[in-house]
């Protein structure tokens, strides 16, 4: 089979300066505007829930059906925010869609608050995307200034106002609800849930947060209706998603592909194979956090929700890493753990001090000096770690540790058996912190 | 930069220019609650001054309102506020997975190896300070290196050694 990118979110991707409001309207932007207002906001949600368009922020949950969790008539205002605060290693689709098309997230936002009853949204954007904050920033000026967002938009008795906070270093602020206290003026640390955002979110209000990507999907399904978004993808799986695909493949990149093809596939036909004419060692499906395939693993997922889920793995944010087959899964490891741990908000222990001492563990391990107990030790910290705090960071750490542990463990055991000289007996109360 | 224990005086009061001052009111009525204008106030505070001072932050909490307390803890979490000066050109290079794959550290060590610069440390000229930092976004384009905020995609040592010298030209 021959498989070839579409363009569905990428429109517009190629065409050059799309990001200024003029050209992208000479290209179509904003065009469901003209519609959006005959409408119902209840035949809006209906069509997105109909699409069976998921979050695209990672988790995949269905977007319609989050919408409708809104409690109706509190009284009190209903925010949306636009979660920009893309930070899972491996990740970088929004990106993409902030500075090659702004203003297709506009016009996604612009729906979403229609079929929601928002009047006031928030673009939560990572610090360190700059001059994407910059573009992102000149994009919402530009809409403004065309009646696209304020008081009328697009000369209808609908007002709305977006605004873009700056997040400052701190992975934690893609949770949703540290993202929520973060624009609150608060550290990012998850708060406890339920209540859910939904209910009680920004400024103890009903929110919805939904990711970049998922957002920027509405204007197709909208323009197009959900049976076409539905011609792509799979049953379960509809749609188009940006895969970002890195590591040691030939033609690393961003790539839109319907959901439901095949990885090795893709990684081969799209991604030029894996480099330096090297064999594939395995491969990380969708962000760091989503458990590793092996090689042979690899050869039959596909890529979407169910095929990831029956392979034990996640589908998660589309970023696919590739290791050949010089790899070594204990540096690999120890540097996932750095990341996570460096990443944990300090609010719960197990998290704070719990990776920290897997960290420990590792490194111990690499310097020749740990023990066969040392990798047993790691793989009960997974467990006691997992699903013993307020958010999923530490899961995010210990679902894919456990998974190299697992299928590499070889490769740990290797680093005892190859220092046994050297090797002392297991200290493990001294590896504790 | 890399040391968040300890809030450092500047020695002389803060106070926003003319142009931080217009972003600031801009900003005001965006949000219903004034704790939400500390972090923006904190950015502008960094991109007039360079780094973010004990005065600086004693003036975000008369400007919002906040407790000092309030404003030092959120100068501390989150990494990207500078609590001491950086270097003239503040290099962030990638650590994390796709740019460790990419061989990133053959950036590290070409910077300790030429300007005897390691992750944390500013050069004794005042020139250069450098920083690993964690997932920049840029996978795809791996290893990436951030330089006074511009991205620098598909890095490799000669590269970096090109910017270098530019930056070094750059009259003082």
């Amino acid at each position: 089979m021959t498989i070839s990118p579409v363009s569905i979110l990428s429109a517009r991707f190629d065409v050059e300066d799309a990001h200024l409001l003029a050209v992208a309207r000479e290209q179509g932007a904003y065009a469901t505007l003209d519609t959006l207002f005959d409408m119902t906001p209840d035949d809006v949600t209906e069509e997105v829930k109909n699409s069976g368009l998921r979050g695209r922020g990672g988790a995949g949950f269905p977007a319609g059906i989050k919408w409708s969790f809104l409690p109706k008539d509190t009284g009190k205002p209903v925010y949306l925010t636009v979660n920009a605060d893309e930070s899972e290693p491996a990740t970088f689709k929004d990106r993409y869609i902030i500075v090659r098309d702004p203003h297709l997230l506009i016009e996604g936002i612009i729906i979403c608050c229609y079929a929601i009853g928002c009047h006031d949204a928030y673009i939560y954007i990572r610090g360190e995307y700059t001059s994407q904050y910059e573009i992102l920033r000149s994009a919402v000026e530009e809409a403004y200034a065309a009646g696209y967002l304020g008081e009328s938009v697009a000369g209808h008795d609908f007002s709305l106002q977006l605004t873009i906070h700056r997040g400052a270093g701190a992975y934690i602020c893609g949770e949703e609800t540290a993202l929520l206290e973060s624009i609150e003026g608060k550290k990012g640390q998850p708060r406890s849930k339920p209540p859910f955002p939904a209910v009680v979110g920004l400024y103890g209000c009903p929110t919805i947060i939904n990711n970049v990507q998922t957002i920027a999907s509405l204007p197709y399904i909208l323009a197009n209706g959900a049976a076409a978004y539905r011609a792509y993808g799979t049953e379960k799986s509809p749609g188009t998603h940006l895969f970002g695909i890195s590591g040691h493949v030939e033609r690393p990149g961003m790539y839109e592909l319907p959901l439901g093809l095949p990885l090795l596939g893709v990684i081969d036909e799209v991604a030029g194979g894996v480099w330096r004419g090297r064999g594939l060692k395995a491969v990380i499906p969708g962000g760091s956090s989503t458990p590793v395939l092996t090689a042979e693993e690899a050869a039959t997922v596909t890529l979407d929700y169910e095929s990831m889920a029956a392979h034990k793995t996640m589908f998660g944010s589309g970023g696919i890493v590739v290791l050949d087959e010089t790899v070594d899964m204990v540096r690999v490891v120890e540097n996932l753990i750095q990341f996570y741990h460096h990443e944990s908000c300090g609010q719960c222990t197990p998290c704070r001090e719990g990776l920290g001492w897997m960290e420990k563990l590792v490194r111990k391990l690499l310097a020749g000096e740990g023990s066969h107990a040392d990798i047993d030790l790691l793989l009960e910290l997974c467990d006691n770690i997992e699903m013993k705090t307020v958010c999923v960071l530490s899961a995010a750490c210990t679902m894919p540790v456990r998974s190299y542990l697992v299928k590499f463990r070889h490769e740990f055991e290797a680093c005892v058996t190859e220092h046994s000289a050297a090797a002392q007996p297991a200290q493990n109360l001294e590896a504790a912190p | 930069m890399s040391d968040r224990s300890q809030l450092l005086d500047a020695g002389r009061p803060f106070a926003f220019d003319e142009t931080r001052e217009a972003e600031f009111t801009r900003l005001e009525p965006r949000y219903p609650e004034r704790d939400s204008l500390i972090m923006p106030a904190l950015w502008l505070v960094q991109e007039q001054q360079g780094w973010i001072s004990r005065e600086a932050m004693e003036y975000v909490a008369e400007r919002t309102g906040a407790y000092h307390a309030q404003v030092f803890e959120l100068a501390t979490f989150y990494t990207m506020y500078h609590l001491r000066p950086p270097g003239k050109h503040h290099i962030c290079i990638c650590r994390t997975l796709s740019c460790y794959l990419r061989e990133k550290q053959l950036l590290v060590d070409w910077l300790a190896a030429n300007l005897d610069l390691v992750p944390g440390a500013v050069t004794e000229d005042g020139r250069f300070s450098l920083e690993e930092v964690e997932c920049l976004g840029h996978c795809g384009s791996a290893p990436v290196v951030q330089v006074d905020g511009v991205f620098y995609e598909d890095m490799d040592e000669e590269k970096l050694g090109a910017l270098i010298e530019d930056l070094r030209s750059e009259a003082i």
